[in-house]
Order: C-alpha cells, then sequence, then structure tokens
C-alpha cells in the first residue's frame, strides 16, 4: 500500500513538507519510490503561471533530442530549475543525467487558440515526447502544463528529495501531492509512478483496483490519445475523473456515482435517482473494484479524497481554513497541521467525497446518497 | 432366434446395444413396476425354459432332466425398443435387482437407428461429456496488495444489464433533451433459457415460473427465464409475472397469436423479447416440437392442429438479409411494446458471429447478443446436427467480446452465453469463466431440467428421448400419466435451491478475486488455463 500526503494552503510551501509526511508514516513501508506533484506554484514559477512547464527525466542524448523537437516546435525556454546532483545517488536510486523542470514560452503560432486547442496540443506533445523515449528510455516525460511541477523517482523518498536538494526556495507550492511507493502490482517503472497527470486533473492513490482490465480496455477504446500507458493499475482513476469531467461534463460531485454507484435500492430512495440510474448503467464500464483512496487535484486546483465502495484503505482530512491536508494515516496530518480542530477531522467513509475548493475555505462533504448540487 | 435362423441385418444381440440391463433373478419379486414404467418398452416379461439335469443318488435311477419353465425380464434387441439407460427400472424396483449397465464398447446399435430412412432424432446436448469450460481456473487471487473478500458477509452486487447501453456521451446527450433510450434491465446473470411451454411439460413449466416468481418477490434475485418457441399460456401474458418473462420468437411464430392479441391486455412488460436465429444443439435448424408432444392444450396455445409434428423452417421467412432481419424484425417487435422492451437476437455459435456482432453494433436497437454453443440443449433435434454442428461458445464470446473492445463498444451489446454451462455439474465455475471472458450472463437449459425436475439425460446418450413426450420424469412430456409424476411445487423449491447455491458459488469464486462492486465481465486477467493454444486463441494465462 502507498502512503500518500497532499496539502493545499494557503501560502506556498516547500515539497519537503509532503517529504517529511511520508518520512512520519515510513513505518510498515518499503519506500520504494516518490512521486511529487506541485501546482498553484509559488517562489520562481509564481510570476510565469500561463508557461507551460516540461518535468521529466532525460539522459544527455534525451535533452538533444527535445531541444531540437521544442525548437521546431517554436518553444523557447523561459525559465529552468537545475538540479545540482552530487555525484553518487544514494543507494537504490539510478543515476539520471538530467532532471528537467523547464518552463516554456508559448510559440508565436499558438496565440489566440482556443483554451481547448491548446490544452489538446500540450497533451499531444508530452504524448509525443513519451513515445520519442519509449524505446531507449532516453525521455521521460511527467507532465508539460502551465503551472504544474511533476517530480518522480524510483528510492527512499527522503534520499531522493535530499539528492535532488529539494528544499530551495525557488521550489514551493501551494499545492502538493506526494506519494511513498513503488508499483506494487505490476514491473517497476517511472511511469507507473503516482501522482497521475493528465491535462490539469492529477490523482494518486493506494490500495489496488481489481476492475482494471476491463477498465483500461474501455478507456483505451475511447478513442482519446491521452489514454494511455496504465503501467499501473491506478492511472486509470485519473483518466476516469478526466473522461467524466472532459467527456461528460461532470463534476466531482458525480465521480463516487461513476466509480462506485450506489446500489438500486438506495437509488430508489435518491431525489436524482433517475439520472444516477441511467449514469449507472451507461458507466458502469468504469465501475472500480477497490479497495482504494483516491486522493487528487482538479484543473481549478480543488483537492479530493475519496474512498471505494469497500472503504478498506485508510484516509483523513484534517486542517482550518486557509490549510488542509489529505492523507493516508492520522500521524502525517499531525505532523502537517499540528494546531488544526481536530474535532474537525474527516476520514471519509464509502459513500463520501470530501472537497477543499481553491479558496481553502472548509472541506466540503458529499455522500452519495445525498441531492446532488447541480441536478442535470 | 434359433441357432441357424435367418440373420437379419438389424438383428443385434444384448452385446451390441449401447445399454443393457441386469437383472437379478434371486431377488427379483416379479412385482412387474419395471416393465410398466419404462418408457421405450425395453424390457419386458420373459418366459425362459431351463434344462434341469436330475441325478438321484445311488446308481439305480439313471440320470435325467426336466424341462421348467421359469419368469424373468427379457430385454429387447429390436432397435426400435432399444434400451436408453435412463434407470427408471432401477428407480421402481423395490428390491434393487434390476439396472441398465453401459456397453463397454462403442454399440453396433448407432448404425441401425435409421429405419425407414429416417435419421436418429433425439433431445439432449452434444454426445461429448468434456469440455473447455471446466479447465478454465481462476488464477489471480486477492491476498495482500488488495484483501481477499468474504465472500458470506460482504456486499456484493451481481447483476447485469440486459439492453442496448449507449456511449455515456450520447445517453447523457438524450437524457438532457428527453430523446428515447434504449430500453434496459438490470437482472440477475444467470438466465433460464428458452424451453418452450411444449416443449417441457405443464407441470415442469408451472414449477419453473413459480420458482422464478419466488426470487423475484421473496429473495428479491431479478431472474428471469425465456419462453423458447411455443408462446406463453393466457393467463401468465396477463399477470404480473410478466415481467420476469423474455418472450422468444422463433421462426415459426407459434404462439404470437395469441401474445399479440394478449398485449393491449398485459399488466406489465415483458423482461424482453429474444428473436431466435439459431440454437446450439442444432445451428442452421428450425425448431422441431415432434407430432407425439401435440396434445390439445399445447395445439391451443401454439395456434395448430394437434397430433402433427411442428419443424420450424431454419430461417424467418422474411429474412433476405442480416440487415434486415436487424432493421426490420429488431424493430417491429419493439414497436409492439412501444419501445420500452429490449429486444435482442439469439445465434447459434458460428465461426461467423462476428459478422452478425458487427452488424448489431450499427443498429442502436439491438439489446443484446445471445450465442448458444455446440454445447446447447434441445428437446428435438437430429443426431447429427447435436453431435457435429455448431461452435464451442468459450472462444466464440471471448472474440465477439475482443471485437466489442475494438471498436469500444464493450458491454453496450451485452453477450449472452449459453451452450453446455454447468454440463459436468460445475454451473458457477462455467459461468463465471464466460463471464471473465466478456459474458455479460449466461442462460441455462439443461442444467436446471437436471437440478430442478432430475433428468437423467447425459452426454454419454443416456435417457435422450425428449423428442418423444415420454420422458420418465414427467420433464418433457405431454402425457399428463407421465407429467403428474413431477410436482411444480417441488420443482420451484429446486429451482430457488439452484439459484442461490449458484450466488453462493459465484461469490465464492469473486471474492477471492477481490471483485464485489460489479459483476467482472471481461475480467480476463483472472483466467488462466493449462493449454497453450487455448491460452493464446482466449487471450488468458497459460498455466501449468
Amino acid at each position: 500500500m502507498c502512503r500518500l500526503f497532499a496539502i493545499t494552503s494557503d501560502d506556498p510551501l516547500s515539497p519537503m513538507v509532503a517529504i517529511k509526511a511520508l518520512e512520519i508514516m515510513k513505518e510498515g513501508y518499503d519506500g520504494s519510490g516518490v512521486g511529487l506533484f506541485l501546482t498553484d506554484l509559488g517562489g520562481s514559477f509564481e510570476e510565469i503561471k500561463e508557461a507551460p512547464i516540461l518535468s521529466g527525466i532525460f539522459s544527455h542524448s534525451g535533452i538533444k533530442k527535445l531541444d531540437q523537437f521544442m525548437m521546431e516546435l517554436g518553444f523557447m525556454t523561459k525559465y529552468k530549475l537545475s538540479f545540482k546532483t552530487s555525484k553518487n545517488p544514494p543507494p537504490g536510486v539510478p543515476k539520471r543525467d538530467v532532471y528537467l523542470v523547464r518552463a516554456y514560452e508559448y510559440p508565436e503560432g499558438w496565440e489566440g487558440l482556443s483554451r481547448e486547442e491548446i490544452e489538446h496540443r500540450l497533451m499531444t506533445i508530452r504524448l509525443t515526447l513519451r513515445h520519442m523515449g519509449e524505446e531507449t528510455g532516453d525521455i521521460v516525460v511527467f507532465s508539460f502544463w502551465p503551472d504544474v511541477i511533476m517530480i518522480k523517482e524510483v528510492g527512499d523518498p527522503m534520499d531522493v528529495a535530499e539528492y535532488l536538494q529539494l528544499d530551495r526556495k525557488e521550489l514551493c507550492a501551494r499545492i502538493i501531492m506526494a506519494q511513498g511507493r513503488q508499483n506494487t502490482n505490476y514491473a517497476i517503472n517511472l511511469y507507473a509512478c503516482h501522482p497521475f497527470f493528465i491535462q490539469g486533473i492529477a490523482t494518486m492513490t493506494n490500495g489496488e483496483n481489481t476492475a482494471f482490465v476491463p477498465i483500461k480496455e474501455f478507456l483505451m477504446s475511447r478513442g482519446f490519445p491521452g489514454y494511455i500507458g496504465y503501467q499501473s493499475d491506478s492511472e486509470v482513476f485519473t483518466h476516469i475523473l478526466h473522461y467524466i469531467h472532459k467527456k461528460l461534463g461532470l463534476g466531482i460531485e458525480y465521480y463516487k456515482h461513476v466509480i462506485t454507484p450506489l446500489q438500486d435500492q438506495d437509488l430508489e430512495h435518491h431525489p436524482q435517482g433517475s439520472f444516477l440510474k441511467v449514469l449507472k448503467e451507461t458507466c458502469r464500464r468504469l465501475i472500480i473494484d477497490g479497495p482504494n483512496c483516491v486522493i487528487g487535484v482538479l484543473p481549478d486546483k480543488s483537492m479530493f479524497m475519496v474512498q471505494d465502495r469497500k472503504k478498506l484503505r485508510p484516509g483523513i482530512v484534517g486542517g482550518s481554513e486557509g490549510i488542509f491536508a489529505f492523507s493516508s494515516e492520522a500521524c502525517a496530518l499531525e505532523f502537517a497541521i499540528p494546531n488544526r480542530d481536530k474535532t474537525k477531522d474527516f476520514q471519509p467513509m464509502h459513500l463520501d467525497t470530501v472537497v477543499v475548493s481553491p479558496d481553502r475555505k472548509e472541506m466540503k462533504i458529499w455522500r452519495q446518497s445525498e441531492p446532488l448540487p447541480l441536478p442535470l | 432366434m434359433a441357432s441357424i435362423g435367418t440373420i437379419a441385418p438389424s438383428s443385434l444381440s444384448r452385446k451390441d446395444l449401447l445399454w443393457q440391463i441386469v437383472w437379478d433373478k434371486e431377488r427379483c419379486a416379479f412385482c412387474g413396476r419395471c416393465t410398466a414404467v419404462c418408457p421405450v418398452h425395453a424390457i419386458e416379461l420373459g418366459v425362459f425354459r431351463k434344462r434341469l439335469l436330475q441325478v438321484a443318488a445311488g446308481m439305480e435311477t439313471q440320470p435325467s432332466n426336466v424341462y421348467q419353465v421359469f419368469y424373468g425380464i427379457r430385454q429387447k434387441t429390436d432397435p426400435a425398443y432399444s434400451c436408453i439407460g435412463c434407470g427408471t427400472c432401477t428407480l421402481v424396483c423395490p428390491n434393487d435387482c434390476i439396472i441398465p449397465i453401459r456397453n463397454d464398447e462403442i454399440d453396433k446399435l448407432r448404425f441401425h437407428i435409421n429405419r425407414g430412412g429416417q435419421p436418429r432424432r433425439r433431445g439432449g446436448r452434444r454426445n461429448v461429456p468434456e469440455g473447455i469450460l471446466d479447465r478454465i481456473k481462476f488464477v489471480r487471487i486477492s491476498m495482500l496488495t488488495d484483501p481477499a473478500l468474504d465472500a458470506g458477509r460482504h456486499e456484493f452486487e451481481l447483476r447485469t444489464i440486459l439492453g442496448r447501453v449507449l456511449p455515456p456521451e450520447e445517453t447523457l446527450k438524450l437524457y438532457k433533451e428527453e430523446g428515447w433510450s434504449p430500453p434496459v434491465r438490470e437482472i440477475y446473470p444467470l438466465i433460464i433459457g428458452s424451453m418452450s411451454f411444449g416443449a417441457l411439460s405443464p407441470t415442469m413449466w408451472e414449477g419453473l415460473q413459480m420458482g422464478v416468481a419466488y426470487l423475484n418477490e421473496e429473495l428479491g434475485m431479478p431472474v428471469r427465464m425465456c419462453t423458447g418457441e411455443g408462446g406463453c399460456p393466457p393467463r401468465l401474458l396477463r399477470s404480473r409475472f410478466m415481467k420476469y418473462v423474455i418472450l422468444q420468437i422463433a421462426s415459426g411464430y407459434f404462439g404470437w397469436d395469441e401474445i399479440i392479441h394478449a398485449i393491449p391486455e398485459m399488466k406489465e412488460d415483458p423482461c424482453a423479447v429474444e428473436i431466435k436465429y439459431g440454437q446450439g444443439a442444432k445451428p442452421g435448424d428450425g425448431g422441431l416440437l415432434m407430432w407425439y408432444k401435440v396434445n390439445k392444450l399445447i395445439a391451443a396455445i401454439r395456434g395448430v392442429p394437434p397430433g402433427v409434428s411442428l419443424p420450424s423452417p431454419p430461417t424467418h421467412q422474411t429474412l433476405y438479409s442480416i440487415e434486415e432481419a436487424v432493421a426490420k424484425m429488431i424493430q417491429s417487435l419493439y414497436m409492439a411494446w412501444g419501445f420500452r422492451v429490449p429486444v435482442y437476437p439469439k445465434i447459434s455459435g458460428t465461426s461467423t458471429a462476428l459478422a452478425v456482432l458487427n452488424n448489431l453494433t450499427r443498429n442502436p436497437y439491438a439489446a443484446g447478443l445471445a450465442i448458444d454453443g455446440e454445447d446447447g440443449g434441445t428437446g428435438a433435434a437430429y443426431n447429427v446436427s447435436m453431435d457435429h454442428m455448431g461452435h464451442p461458445i468459450a472462444s466464440n464470446i471471448r472474440e465477439c467480446y475482443l471485437n466489442l473492445v475494438k471498436v469500444g463498444k464493450q458491454n453496450e451489446i451485452p453477450l449472452f452465453a449459453a451452450g453446455g454451462i454447468g454440463k459436468r455439474g460445475n454451473l458457477a465455475a462455467n459461468a463465471a469463466a464466460l463471464i471473465m471472458l466478456g459474458a455479460s450472463g449466461v442462460q441455462i437449459g439443461k442444467y436446471i431440467m437436471q437440478a430442478a425436475a432430475g433428468c437423467v439425460g447425459s452426454e454419454t446418450d443416456r435417457c435422450n428421448i425428449c423428442n418423444i413426450g415420454l420422458c420418465p420424469k414427467g420433464i418433457t412430456s405431454q402425457d399428463p400419466r407421465i407429467y403428474r409424476r413431477l410436482d411444480p411445487e417441488k420443482v420451484a423449491e429446486r429451482v430457488v435451491d439452484v439459484f442461490l447455491s449458484f450466488d453462493t458459488e459465484l461469490k465464492k469464486i469473486v471474492a477471492p478475486l477481490g471483485r464485489s462492486t460489479s459483476l467482472p465481465i471481461g475480467m480476463s486477467d483472472a483466467l488462466g488455463i493449462d493449454d497453450y493454444h487455448a491460452a493464446e486463441r482466449l487471450q488468458i494465462k497459460y498455466v501449468v
């Protein structure tokens, strides 16, 4: 099971907060990898919120291929974060040539493009780069999106963080998600490391989704180029959310109704039962079978947590106005926000969705049995 | 036959028969029950002559002999009266002194069951006991990465959908616009497949219907039963239980006059309409109800004169092309119930199933596709069709499902698998294997006859006389003297037993796989088989 920690705060925080929170939860975990997702960035990236940032790992030859590729597209480097690592990586961490976090200036020809078109192009570029590196492994890209940085590596999270010197003032964000383990169920692969990202949506999960194969088959048959990968069974959670959000136009409050729909007798008593029944039938290929706790971030920078129908995985949300943390264990929450009202801590159960919107005033809790905020 | 008499080509000895009656003279009470009950009159009272030697003590009297008559059971060797091995004699014998034994070699009888140039016709299944389904194992066991579930205490949602499901984008658009969406039914994935009123006796049919009603109304299990091609009793058509019934229309259209006339008086819509284009037991051949079984009641329901054989044509008369079949027939039947009832075709397993499926994917009215594999049962068919025609269900379902995956329509057109499910008694394992290969549900026929009514038929050619109305258990007979043997209440009880135990077994399979929130349709990563080529063909794991 993965350690999960996410925090959303009015004031930008160093990713070390999340790394330390993972460290607090270390007992009982193998600490075999780390994945970081940062958005609503502070520090040096505060001023260039619109610029797409490429995150990934490159070999020297990979960087050359990248530079040529981006130049041909008309992208100019605007800002980059350099990682000066010591010569020898800590035990268990492979030696890499370049950890890249680089912000780009949009090509001139992109001016006037619709938001949708830009988003599509950004995703296509990320997929092309990923494809370019697939054969030799010289290019690994995690995200190419404005205001988003992702770092993933194999090894103990704290060792990796120290090695990459993540504790620096240029690197901070208001929203941080961190996951502390490599893939459990399938082969070890950087692309299998959570959080997963697609077009502004990121999620990470603990547990295993046993309905993985049919869901993967469904997503891959949508004809959408972004639905690829699936080195981890957890990647489908990100893509399901993307699908219902972008393709079906449904909000986060419908997420649970798609992945773990209510049973028929409960739908009969639900005020929007007739719609939810239709949704359940048409989206039944997206029904997950956990145990899973999913923590994620939406394009509007809301952070959420849901549990699967079985609720066998831990998950807790707590905080106070201005700062909230989502964690797989209470000890990490205690470490990150010690001065909160603990009586307001919430552990979502099998029907709950917890959301902290970007204003960070409160955590909203939706129970599946309750009426939906926006009847369709 | 005298030792030097004439031998006809079809003169057989007991050794040449498939089943030989073993009778124990010492225990026989001569009650005559066995000869009275034998459905095919294979045994009769035998009067035998026996010579006894009389040797007196001493030398004075010469040894002599005496001829004595004794009585017993004689097995007929005329192919028309050959023993079918049903064992009803054994069932009724008070002293356990009679039993049919299967020949230790291939019988010679098979070369002679075509008198008058009429090939053998029979009921039952393909006479091959083995099948691939029993070899499929569930290999992906949850333990530590995801805990296995408690089959007894966890909640399970083991339902499936019958009806066309449109892609989510389209469904939501239609919902907003209040447009017509195809009707769907959430049902239990184990369906009692099409066995007609006529093929089955009234007591059997009533028992099945009562069992289904009980499962729905008392136990909340949405079990459905298909009528087969033989219409539906008028009272049932006009009852609230209609919603548990899938009406079948086949090429003979038997009973549809009655059904159409009952539509205005129906309290409930039927669950669905199944259009039968083919049947696994006799692919490419029409339904057959032999004259023995067409009594007054059956004739009335089917709208035919009594006492005539009712062979349905191999295809629907109006059928020029697959497009026409799909477009016209499905839509006409939708129209009959105001587009509120799902309509789906049933075909026999065939290497051309993909062509049918591809056509259906283009028609938003097609509510599903049922495929009946080569091991499907029948009430009456030519032996050659049953034993040699058709396609195994596993690979047929799998290739259809994978094709749907390719075009992104998996489970939009639910696939229903039939034919030999539970042939060797492993109902839940076979059903779960097919579901994980891609079926949305399975249909059973023969299994429910065996489990709920004690059908003795087997794939080693035991009994299998469903076609002539002499079923020793009263399951497929229309003779009141025979079908009175079957108590419909008891059949209903057994139906309930079967479904409850199936439910538990299905949970015992899916729980260790970590599945409970939905039926694991297409969860092929859970399956393995010890045959490399089968694994390749089914795209599942090869495990040894």
